[in-house]
């Protein structure tokens, strides 16, 4: 008797628990296609061939954004070539260093603190190191502000696939006598490999959508600038001035634009996943 | 009784050659301690590998045979926290030495795992890797050293048509003559087998146990085993360890019918259970 009171609790509780689960879920998924849902509709009506083949055109005007796209395509790719070599550099040494190494200790605590670094933070201190000095905003600017950005992101995610990799190769490859950079490279190249391209496949979708730091650092043109010394249209920047402008066509723009980045995005969250399940 | 007098005979003579002539040893370990940090794993151990044969360290978990055994290629030397006193005398030489290249002599003093550890290469690619680390041959004297290395370990009819294939799609037991293959590419004077059928079904096992006795004719073969049938059916000698230090060594049938020591009596009654 008292057993099946019990049993019938445990029950009650077991099935309470799953709802509430299944709800928090529901709200979570709610949110994010709330969000498709309005850029989709928004969106969609301005998506036309115009968008990808003409230049951000004046208040009341046709236009694309043909110059945004490109610099989004320039700023973030030349942020992952400048921080992708150093972040898997790091992450091999952190990965390498013995666990009582201190500097090691020091690079990975400071690494997590730059990870959570607001990211206006990091647009203000490229503004004041290189838009300052070199006394107008640029492309490269840009582009290094989200290279710090990018930078931790790639050594967290590389020093866990790296040492996850590493790990049981080891001792295998040690013990015929290859030397450590023979090592290394065999975890690089092969083992660790999916995994880093997923880590910056990631990093890159992650600058993709950042706004302040450009804000301070690259701003915005209306012409398709290709020269990295100059200032450089790029999607966020272009999205925000747009949505804050009181013009139809900029609004419609803006829309357009935001779902396009959000496309891409999610996208190459895709891609980085469908790499990822690959490998295991 | 037959096998008492014989084993009797070469146990003495397994005691002198230790004093006559230390070339009929691959290894000889003198007075060796091993230290994980604080904790104390190997006392005092005195063992003479012999050349050319096989010998097995059994002994129950803990007993720090496979401490031993990773002293001999300096294993520990990955972890800082690991340190060894004492000699092993390879080639007349300490190797334990500051001096010794242990590339080089990992190279000469192979190892393979209780677990497969193919690399994520290609079959073929898995031994080439091994080779090119010590030597630079021509493509054609490459794939020739592959075969050669694929045949030793019985391995060559199975994968011959698909040695461009990724080393992870081979069974267990195909992965673990792969590793085995891969170990003797580079032609070891020693090969150090740490518990290697310990986690293969049995008809794989039953393989690589053939393939050790083959094996004995290229390499002084060292295996580290706690099983203890596979012991008495594969190896020459054996050595028991018990708690970190050397019990008992002998000639395995000598060991198995006439061990002298109460604690190895105990273990090969009972080791199994443990």
């Amino acid at each position: 008797m008292n057993t099946h009171y019990l049993h019938q609790k445990r029950l009650l509780q077991d099935r309470l628990f799953t709802l509430l689960c299944a709800l928090a879920v529901l709200l979570g998924l709610s949110v994010i296609a709330a969000v498709l849902w309005t850029l989709i509709s928004k969106g969609y009506s301005h998506v036309d061939l115009l968008l990808f083949t003409e230049l951000t055109p004046g208040p009341n005007m046709a236009g694309g954004l043909l110059n945004a796209f490109v610099g989004s395509l320039i700023m973030p790719g030349l942020a992952l070539l400048i921080s992708a070599p150093i972040a898997v550099l790091i992450a091999i040494y952190l990965v390498e260093s013995p666990s009582t190494h201190r500097l090691a200790r020091y690079v990975r605590f400071f690494n997590d603190v730059l990870l959570s670094a607001p990211s206006i933070i990091v647009g203000l201190f490229i503004y004041i190191m290189v838009v300052r000095t070199m006394g107008h905003f640029s492309a490269m600017a840009g582009a290094l502000s989200l290279a710090v950005i990018a930078l931790p992101m790639i050594v967290r995610a590389s020093e866990d696939v790296i040492s996850l990799s590493a790990q049981p190769l080891r001792e295998a490859v040690m013990a015929l006598g290859a030397p450590r950079w023979a090592f290394v490279w065999l975890v690089l190249a092969h083992a660790a490999r999916s995994g880093i391209i997923t880590a910056l496949l990631l990093a890159f979708a992650r600058v993709l959508g950042e706004t302040a730091p450009l804000l301070f650092t690259a701003l915005n043109s209306s012409f398709l600038v290709t020269n990295l010394w100059q200032p450089m249209a790029n999607l966020p920047v272009v999205i925000y001035q747009f949505a804050m402008s009181p013009y139809d066509n900029w609004q419609g723009l803006a829309w357009a634009g935001a779902l396009m980045l959000t496309i891409v995005i999610l996208v190459i969250n895709l891609l980085a996943r469908l790499i990822g399940m690959q490998k295991s | 009784m037959l096998y008492a007098v014989d084993g009797l005979n070469l146990t003495e003579k397994l005691e002198s050659d230790v004093v006559n002539s230390p070339d009929e040893h691959a290894l000889s370990v003198r007075q060796l301690d091993f230290y994980y940090g604080g904790v104390h794993a190997l006392t005092k151990i005195d063992l003479s590998i012999p050349k050319g044969k096989v010998t097995a360290m059994i002994g129950a978990s803990g007993s720090g045979k496979s401490t031993l055994l990773r002293t001999f290629n300096q294993m520990y030397r990955l972890y800082p926290e690991q340190r060894v006193t004492g000699e092993i005398l390879f080639h007349n030489r300490n190797l334990l030495s500051k001096e010794t290249d242990i590339q080089q002599l990992r190279k000469q003093i192979g190892m393979v795992f209780q677990k497969p550890t193919p690399f994520p290469l290609s079959i073929f690619d898995n031994i080439a890797f091994a080779i090119k680390l010590h030597e630079s041959l021509s493509k054609h004297d490459l794939a020739e050293r592959v075969e050669e290395a694929l045949t030793q370990a019985a391995l060559w009819d199975e994968v011959k048509d698909k040695l461009k294939t990724p080393a992870i799609k081979l069974s267990g037991g195909q992965q673990q003559r792969l590793c085995i293959a891969r170990t003797i590419a580079t032609k070891p004077e020693i090969l150090l087998l740490d518990e290697p059928t310990s986690a293969l079904d049995p008809k794989s096992t039953r393989q690589i146990e053939a393939l050790m006795l083959t094996l004995k004719n290229l390499a002084t073969i060292v295996l580290v085993t706690h099983n203890l049938a596979q012991a008495r059916r594969i190896s020459d000698d054996i050595a028991f360890l018990h708690h970190g230090e050397l019990i008992e060594v002998g000639p395995t049938e000598v060991l198995f019918t006439q061990p002298k020591n109460v604690l190895t009596q105990q273990y090969l009654a009972h080791g199994e259970d443990e």
